[in-house]
């Protein structure tokens, strides 16, 4: 980062090395990853990197001479925010380049929560998979399995009975509510209003005990699963879902009322961090930072997936791509989501809720009892899995946060060859160095909230 | 969905072609390891290599995708960087260097996104031990 064009990062530790050890932050320190001071970058290299920090190319979106690259060490400093800072929820660590409070360059440094969940799931079985995948982005975990489900039933060619497809619409619904419910209340905290902070995890409570009670945990469900859902609904199911809807309804009337009109809460999003669409596009940005900018892009519009062209729902779009923007549209979204809920209760058709292909379902438990074939068939789905056709495909979907895409390749074999996870966190991050260049710290922390990433879909 | 197998010398010049004709996102960028699956499924004419670096291009006005995949050979894993085209490849190119070791030319920010930066090795090869190497921390004093 600091010369040009360091050809290769096994040996970028080599690039700083004319930095003595206290310039580099000490032990902690991450080396090349990390925003290096102004001083230790020659101009063009500086420019360049601006450029990449702000993660467009030179002279798209950076002006060089809106560049100060006269500016010195004296004037500027960097800071850490995290990765233990509370706004960053999680272990996300920003380096910020100050001029006094405003913002001048951004770095986020990720990593901190990396368990190498893509090499474990070439460990795992396609069996095993959806308990794997289900951890990566814990705000909405049926979203990733239900990706992950998708990815390995189109390699199997397999025909999905109608319950199932219906059942997985509703579970991930509901969850898209909860994670939208959870981004309200922390959206809220980073503002300091403690009282949406605690009213938004109280309805989150709602669901997620829904959930408790249709796939017996609360989060990482592991209910969809390739081949269906792990059970069916809960008997009285529906009451269930309809006191849910009309709770978060009217209680949402009142976040309303409490947050959209008042005028501090207005004051820190409007015109803050503010995009264009073609930022968001260049920038490969999905969800709502990018409906926000007001491209009505949605996959359950665009490419419906399961059931989504049999039901009637709004896509949310934005006009100026700031915070206000992106927080009227997980707002809304959580209506659109109890509008479709209440649909796919009035349709829910009755019959499987897995498919009835001997190799991918296991037999029931029944039928285990009383023969010793569907015995030895539940102990090999379940020690060996079952074999997925070699080939490779993508899948995407929508979760709350953007394009959730599953790259899974099968050499033919019972585990995926390879999985690869395109997490719409991973990826929206890097609006943050545009977001909050030229703006001041306390609009780092609402922009960076505005974002919503999970770091744990992040750093994988 | 429309697959596409570019050499490396035609990568960026179809890429380029491609977001001219309304391919507006690249949605994602991964790279996998063949090194254990031989006789994967290829087009004619294409020599399968050990790494391959697959892209998933996304045209929001014709809501279409396309999906490009380029051999990569093991001796020269190098492979020229979208960046100029697609900015928001940047962090999906650092970490497909990070874990598969590929190296983005004239990428602006060549370094590990997700392990620490004296990690050996890119894990996500297929080469690389799963279970059989002690954890790599920072400082600490080594296996016991």
């Amino acid at each position: 980062m600091t010369d040009a064009a360091p050809a290769a990062g096994t040996d970028a530790a080599t690039n700083v090395e004319h930095l003595t050890p206290t310039e580099l932050v000490g032990a902690t320190s991450e080396g090349p990853q990390e925003l290096i001071r102004r001083t230790a970058t020659p101009p063009e290299a500086l420019r360049r990197e601006v450029g990449a920090v702000l993660r467009l190319p030179e002279g798209v979106a950076v002006d060089p001479s809106d560049i100060d690259v006269e500016q010195t060490d004296d004037e500027t400093m960097i800071i850490n925010m995290g990765p233990q800072h509370p706004s960053t929820h999680g272990v996300l660590r920003l380096m910020l380049e100050l001029d006094g409070e405003t913002v001048l360059r951004t770095k986020p440094v990720v990593g901190y929560l990396h368990t190498g969940m893509e090499k474990t799931a070439e460990e795992l079985t396609f069996v095993q998979g959806s308990t794997n995948v289900t951890r990566m982005d814990y705000l909405s975990p049926l979203h990733n399995e239900l990706v992950f489900s998708l990815a390995v039933e189109a390699l199997l060619g397999l025909e999905m009975p109608d319950r199932s497809d219906w059942i997985r619409m509703l579970m991930v619904e509901l969850n898209r509510v909860s994670s939208h419910l959870m981004w309200m209340a922390t959206n809220g905290m980073d503002m300091a209003s403690t009282s949406m902070m605690i009213y938004g995890f109280r309805e989150r409570e709602m669901v997620l005990a829904f959930f408790e009670k249709t796939t017996g945990l609360r989060m990482n469900h592991n209910f969809i699963r390739p081949g269906g859902t792990a059970a069916d609904l809960p008997d009285g199911w529906e009451d269930d879902v309809a006191v849910i809807c009309d709770t978060v309804l009217v209680r949402l009337d009142e976040y309303d009322e409490l947050l959209t009109g008042q005028p501090i809460f207005r004051h820190r999003q409007d015109g803050v961090g503010a995009l264009s669409a073609e930022e968001a596009l260049a920038l490969s940005l999905t969800g709502p930072l990018l409906r926000s900018t007001g491209v009505p892009w949605d996959l359950r519009r665009s490419e419906p997936y399961l059931r989504y062209d049999e039901v009637e729902f709004d896509v949310i779009v934005g006009t100026y791509g700031d915070n206000f923007d992106r927080y009227s549209i997980r707002l809304n979204e959580i209506r659109e989501s109890i509008r479709i809920i209440r649909q796919i209760v009035d349709k829910m058709p009755s019959g499987d809720y897995r498919v009835q292909d001997k190799k991918v379902t296991p037999p029931p438990r029944g039928r285990i009892d009383e023969s010793m074939e569907a015995l030895i068939h539940h102990f090999k789905t379940f020690t060996e899995g079952f074999r997925v056709p070699e080939g490779e495909v993508y899948v995407a979907i929508e979760s709350p946060r953007g394009e959730l895409g599953c790259y899974l390749v099968s050499d033919g074999g019972p585990k995926p060859y390879r999985m690869h996870i395109r997490g719409p966190s991973f990826v929206n991050l890097q609006a943050l160095p545009l977001m909050l260049r030229g703006g001041l710290v306390a609009d780092a922390v609402v922009a960076c909230s505005s974002v919503d990433p999970v770091m744990g879909e992040v750093d994988r | 969905m429309d697959v596409l197998f570019p050499t490396r010398e035609q990568y960026i010049g179809l890429v380029g072609s491609r977001k001219d004709e309304g391919f507006e996102m690249c949605a994602d960028l991964c790279a996998v390891d063949y090194l254990t699956h031989h006789g994967r499924q290829l087009p004619e004419g294409v020599r399968p290599e050990r790494f391959e670096v697959v892209i998933n291009l996304l045209s929001l006005s014709q809501a279409r995708r396309l999906r490009i995949r380029v051999q990569v050979p093991a001796e020269d894993a190098t492979i020229p960087s979208l960046f100029d085209l697609y900015p928001g490849t940047e962090a999906m190119e650092r970490e497909a260097f990070d874990l598969l070791g590929i190296v983005f030319t004239d990428h602006p920010d060549m370094t590990r996104i997700l392990l620490p930066e004296d990690w050996e090795g890119h894990p996500l090869r297929k080469d690389f031990g799963v279970g059989r190497v002690p954890v790599q921390f920072k400082g600490a004093p080594g296996p016991r």
